[in-house]
């Protein structure tokens, strides 16, 4: 079986990019975020998992709201970054891991979840501004990646309970999956947030603590929200939750906390990042 | 200033994209979409008015357009994933138009979001 050995969440908003390109890290609004990478930087140059299984969603890249997947994953050996339209640097080819994915939709059909398979497969900064995060310079080049978008853009979404689950499936498919590969999970985006409307500004700092706090100790509490109540409580933008959640639901057992990092604001949003080890139950 | 809220949508200053959001808008934010490539931004630039044209736009969509009215584009159906595309093209990003969105300057705005962000507010 593969060997699940870890996971980390992380903010993927498309200023850190522009950031990152500007070499602006340790400037004073930007250093307390950046000073939290290195530990988890260091974590994964140390483990260097093989694989990793990345939750994103996609903002208006691959998909457009013609037919807009509530689940999908990509398939391929290598994925792509393109012009987002708003001036974010591209970043080289994202390597695939085919076979593994191949399983784990097969798995989660047979489980279940009618998931949108692809082939091809244009990957934005959901998907692209963690990479960068964890590796400067896009040193990224000899992880391959397992991109799992989940619909946060249109209503109606994948509830938290749903994408929980979904995260479950997940981690029995890649421990039923016949190698000896170790796999770290992503969880992106997040945490409360509101782009859109009067409201846009919305940031609920105490809220994004608690479910720092939850998605640790006792992840299912967070599944009892609904998006609506997401949307009240952080902002519109919150439903991104959801990625983190699916990406707890990979985990099992005892699950211990590494190292975190918070901070508010970034751009607009909850910054935080986590990074989880588990022990597997025999 | 603020303007009111549609009352069909069930949080005060937030436009749900739904999927009755989504049909209204459908041309307005495939002509947003096409903005992720370079040629698509220039003809825009080139000739706002054919360009919308192209897409099928009403009225009220087309002068939200003309007036850079970020509300106005929501409440006609467009979603900040594909507006935000649009702002990219007039060189605004998320706390530009944030600001514009709630009436505020970008100071008042980004410093709004620091007694959030450090949970004075």
């Amino acid at each position: 079986m593969a060997n699940i050995i870890g996971a980390v969440t992380t903010s993927h908003i498309p200023a850190i990019a522009n950031a990152m390109a500007n070499k602006a890290e340790e400037t004073p609004y930007w250093k307390p975020f950046f000073d939290g990478y290195p530990p988890v930087r260091k974590w994964l140059n140390e483990k260097k998992p093989d694989v990793i299984v990345l939750f994103y969603n996609d903002h208006g890249l691959e998909f457009f709201i013609d037919k807009k997947p509530t689940f999908a994953i990509g398939v391929a050996d290598e994925y792509h970054n393109s012009d987002e339209g708003w001036g974010i640097a591209t970043i080289p080819p994202v390597t695939g891991e085919s076979e593994l994915s191949w399983h784990i939709a097969n798995s989660l059909v047979e489980d279940g979840f009618d998931m949108t398979i692809c082939q091809e497969m244009k990957v934005d900064h959901g998907l692209t501004v963690p990479l960068s995060l964890m590796w400067p310079g896009n040193d990224y080049g000899h992880v391959k990646v397992i991109p799992v978008c989940i619909n946060c853009e249109q209503h109606p979404m994948p509830q938290p309970k749903r994408c929980y689950a979904l995260g479950q499936a997940i981690g029995k498919a890649i421990e039923s999956f016949d190698s000896e590969m170790t796999v770290a999970i992503f969880g992106t985006g997040g945490l409360s947030h509101q782009l859109d409307g009067e409201a846009a500004g919305t940031l609920n700092r105490q809220f994004d603590l608690e479910c720092m706090d939850k998605l640790v100790e006792c992840p299912e509490e967070l599944t009892t929200y609904s998006n609506l109540d997401l949307v009240k409580i952080g902002g519109a933008q919150t439903v991104e939750l959801n990625m983190w959640i699916a990406m707890r639901g990979v985990l099992r057992g005892k699950v211990t906390e590494l190292h975190r990092n918070y901070h508010a604001p970034i751009s607009n949003t909850g910054a935080g990042l986590l990074l989880l080890e588990h022990e597997m139950p025999k | 200033m603020m303007t009111a809220n549609d009352p069909t949508q069930p949080v005060p200053g937030t436009y749900l994209f739904d999927g009755k959001m989504a049909k209204k808008g459908y041309g307005l934010n495939k002509m947003c979409y096409s903005f992720n490539e370079q040629s698509a931004r220039d003809e825009f630039n080139k000739d706002p008015d054919a360009y919308c044209a192209k897409f099928g736009l009403t009225e009220a969509q087309i002068k939200a357009i003309h007036e850079r009215d970020i509300i106005g584009l929501l409440q006609q159906g467009g979603s900040i994933y594909y507006v935000a595309k649009f702002a990219g093209l007039l060189k605004l990003n998320m706390q530009d138009i944030g600001a514009i969105q709630t009436g505020m300057s970008l100071d008042e705005f980004k410093a709004m979001l620091v007694k959030r962000g450090s949970g004075e507010e």
